[in-house]
């Protein structure tokens, strides 16, 4: 096991490799100067000049690579063009509020999706199973934005239970700050919540199914029983995977949502950062969002092999 | 006499709750007392598992649904028994096993826990005395070594283990009656004899009665005490073992007997001095399985494996599961590449051939498979099936789609199938289709991977005579893969016996399965269910020697 997650890990590092070339080279391939272009249209020559040298593009290409990997492995992801302060800080400001409603809105709609998408399984062909497919199918159509704002309709503005939107940290206690979360959460729990319990119901479809269910019943153990200890189990594997991607997306952009509720995550930042061609946040941007799926791969893969003892490497 | 544990009076099981549905089951009456097997043989459709699925109350809910007549277990009737009742029932008064162990254990729980579910339902045995009782009925079903397979992952066990593990699962609470819906159809012949007679010594020893399932003939001349003959949902006869081999009433089950291959082999045709149309040269072949870091490892699925086929002559080569007999088919008909040896095709050597210089062989030799159910692509019409070999070797659309029906009208099968779809035509239809295929390009050979082995009996009995009949009238050669000694004993002039990968024994059919000489051989013929029984002239084998 430790074998094969370090292996994992190893070879995880070509992949970033490649990543990070791509991004070294968007800025020196792109068409132009990359001077020019970080300065924007209305630089004099002294700044073309001065952020010549700053950035090292004088050097040969492959000098400016390793200078550029070495500063990255380092911590150092360079400074934002436009505000100045390096994006290493600009991230780790923007982290906390994206992270937080990530793990909370993919912990609700787990608790809420399985068991609707056990039940609709279990209930197959039945109101209850129709009900939850209907359900899955508004959660699907239905715009971010519209669910957002009624619920800040409702929520905040006619029963005024949480503020209309902002962030607090955790650090300033944990009241404030699950009064804000509260809504965007729920707002993005719809689409996960509908993407889920469907990959839940088809997938315990499958297995209800199997002989070893019929096995199961045969033994005379409780329905419980049998849909959570042998259905459910046998069904995570595509659940586990459809989750983990979901979790990966959440991070690395929920625009909209942050815009709605106001939330300085880093979903803003990228937009506002190609917005404003600001190229180092950028190349950041992608280098996180790369490691961000590397990452969840890696999990969804050990989660792999602890769920089903067949799957060894 | 002794007490009657299941009483199934005049059932009828219909599809869904209309009670004027269609009658799955129709009128079905059976009994099984204390200490009896009974035998209930049937053809795939005759409604003998939603017999014993409706006893155990697991029929599909609203599918099928029993709307007459009445099941009772030791006088309980269940049909009106709730839910919960029949939970209370299940496995502490019947239990019942399946017939593919490798799919009805749960791969994600080691075999252990999953007995234990069965104490741990329906008793109030405290951990300790949970386990000790599993590792006792482990030890019971004869299971080596019952502390590591306690923990065991059902992959990790063989098909017979897995096996006894269901039994042991199904018996631990030592139930009155057990079903036993075809628990031995998906395991080798030296396997099955051993469950066979765990099951036989199980029941003595318990007095359990047996509802026992199969289509398999030989199985019930092993195991049964009394039979029950099914056909399309109803009754045909019943009667004791001796009384339905050796005399039966309907027309039905003679039809069925007479149709089960015998054990003795047909009589030799002459040796020919036709021409060799395929050899294998100590063919081998190696799997191994990288790993990124550690020693690679190596697996020997065929070695020195030497064949000769001459033209109109049948080659069989049977064993057990993983005994590399498919894969040698594979490997001669170059579906995968052999690593070492070499294969003659008409004199030419073909197993170093480029995927490319092998296209004009490949027509020279085509292949059967086994589950006409996967092999046909549901999506394409027969005729296009048939078709697409020729005009891939240039023959116009037009005349390939003509021969196609020549050769539809060949295997039995209307001219007009062409452009029906493979999911209209049953079992043996489907096979059919797929000799006629493999006959398209006119092949030399004819390889046959376990072709007749999904099929019923009596379907199987009509495939091989077809075989028999294109052979003689295209002379072409037949290599003939199958795990069955009966089949083979009936269509092989010649006979190669592999085990592990190897060619154990070789020589004539007449010769091999008779008087065998490898210890291997005499096994294999030894568990060959129902040996002692001349099935077709309803008489023992003794008395047909004579």
């Amino acid at each position: 096991m430790l074998g094969y997650l370090l292996r994992r890990i190893l070879a995880a590092i070509p992949v970033m490799g490649v990543v990070a070339l791509f991004v070294f080279l968007l800025l020196r391939l792109t068409p132009g100067d990359p001077a020019a272009i970080l300065a924007g249209d209305n630089a004099t020559p002294e700044q073309l000049e001065r952020i010549r040298t700053t950035l090292g593009l004088n050097e040969p290409l492959y000098t400016q690579f390793f200078t550029w990997i070495g500063k990255l492995l380092q911590g150092d992801l360079g400074t934002s063009l436009i505000s100045n302060v390096p994006v290493l800080t600009m991230i780790s400001r923007r982290i906390e509020p994206s992270i937080s409603i990530a793990l909370s809105t993919i912990v609700l709609a787990i608790l809420v999706a399985v068991p609707l998408g056990v039940i609709a399984a279990w209930k197959h062909g039945t109101w209850i199973d129709r009900f939850v497919m209907g359900l899955s199918v508004v959660g699907f159509s239905v715009p971010v934005f519209v669910i957002g704002y009624l619920l800040i309709q409702i929520f905040a503005i006619d029963l005024r239970w949480v503020p209309v939107q902002g962030f607090r940290s955790i650090t300033a206690g944990f009241g404030p700050f699950f009064e804000r979360i509260i809504l965007p959460t729920c707002t993005l729990s719809f689409i996960y919540v509908a993407l889920i319990a469907r990959m839940t119901r088809a997938a315990m479809l499958d297995v209800l199914g199997e002989d070893y269910v019929r096995t199961a019943r045969a033994k005379g153990i409780s329905e419980t029983g049998v849909l959570l200890h042998h259905a459910l189990r046998n069904a995570a594997v595509p659940v586990i995977t459809v989750i983990g991607t979901g979790f990966a997306l959440l991070i690395s952009g929920v625009v909209v949502t942050e815009s709605v509720f106001n939330l300085p995550g880093i979903g803003r930042l990228t937009v506002d950062a190609v917005l404003a061609r600001d190229y180092p946040v950028i190349q950041a941007m992608i280098l996180l969002t790369s490691l961000i799926y590397v990452t969840v791969n890696l999990l969804i893969d050990l989660a792999y092999t602890l769920l089903d003892p067949r799957i060894r490497y | 006499m002794t007490n009657i544990i299941l009483d199934i009076d005049n059932l009828v099981v219909s599809l869904g709750k209309n009670p004027s549905g269609q009658r799955i089951i129709d009128g079905v009456s059976l009994q099984v007392r204390e200490g009896e097997t009974l035998c209930v043989v049937g053809e795939s459709g005759s409604g003998k598992s939603v017999t014993s699925l409706t006893v155990m109350g697991l029929l599909q809910k609203g599918a099928l649904v029993p709307t007459g007549g009445s099941v009772k277990l030791v006088g309980e009737e269940l049909l009106i028994a709730t839910e919960r009742r029949l939970r209370q029932l299940r496995a502490t008064r019947m239990a019942m096993i399946f017939q593919e162990p490798m799919t009805a254990l749960n791969p994600v729980v080691p075999v252990g826990r999953q007995i234990d579910e069965v104490l741990r339902a329906h008793t109030d045995l405290d951990a300790r005395a949970r386990r000790q009782k599993i590792l006792a009925m482990m030890e019971h079903v004869r299971l080596p070594d019952v502390e590591r397979i306690f923990a065991s992952y059902p992959h990790r066990l063989s098909g017979g283990q897995r096996q006894r593990i269901m039994i042991a699962m199904a018996l631990v609470l030592e139930p009155k009656l057990l079903i036993a819906d075809e628990p031995t159809t998906a395991l080798d012949v030296t396997t099955q004899k051993q469950i066979l007679t765990l099951i036989r010594d199980l029941q003595r020893d318990h007095g359990t009665a047996v509802l026992f399932i199969t289509h398999d003939m030989g199985v019930v001349a092993e195991i049964a005490d009394r039979v029950a003959v099914m056909r399309h949902g109803r009754l045909v006869e019943t009667g004791t073992l001796d009384t339905i081999l050796r005399t039966p009433t309907m027309e039905y089950t003679r039809n069925l007997l007479s149709s089960v291959p015998s054990l003795v082999p047909r009589a030799p045709r002459a040796e020919t001095d036709e021409p060799v149309v395929l050899e294998a040269n100590e063919l081998g072949k190696v799997y191994r399985e990288r790993s990124f870091f550690g020693k690679a490892r190596e697996v020997a699925a065929a070695k020195d494996v030497t064949l000769t086929l001459r033209k109109g002559r049948t080659l069989g080569i049977v064993g057990e599961s993983g005994s590399g007999k498919s894969t040698v088919a594979r490997c001669i008909v170059r579906l995968i590449d052999p690593t070492s040896g070499g294969v003659r095709l008409a004199g030419r050597e073909i197993s170093d051939l480029s995927r490319r210089l092998l296209q004009p062989h490949r027509k020279k030799i085509q292949i059967i498979f086994q589950d006409p159910y996967r092999s046909l692509n549901p999506r394409v019409t027969v005729g296009e099936t048939i078709a697409e070999g020729p005009i891939n070797y240039g023959m116009p659309r037009a005349e390939a789609l003509a021969k196609a029906r020549e050769l539809l009208e060949l295997v039995d099968l209307p001219a007009d199938a062409v452009s029906r779809y493979p999911h209209q035509f049953s079992g043996g239809q489907r096979q059919r289709i797929a000799i006629a295929r493999a006959l398209a390009l006119d092949p030399d050979v004819l390889v046959a991977d376990e072709a007749v082995s999904a099929l019923d009996v009596s379907v199987q009995a009509q495939v091989l005579e077809l075989l028999d009949e294109i052979q003689k009238r295209l002379g072409i050669a037949l290599l003939f893969i199958t795990h069955d000694l009966r089949v083979a004993a009936q269509i092989c002039d010649d006979v190669a016996v592999m085990q592990h990968g190897r060619i154990v024994e070789q020589g004539p059919a007449a010769q091999v399965l008779t008087h065998p000489q490898q210890a291997y051989t005499k096994a294999l013929l030894d568990a060959a269910p129902g040996r002692g029984w001349d099935f077709a002239n309803f008489r023992p084998v003794e008395v047909a020697a004579d």
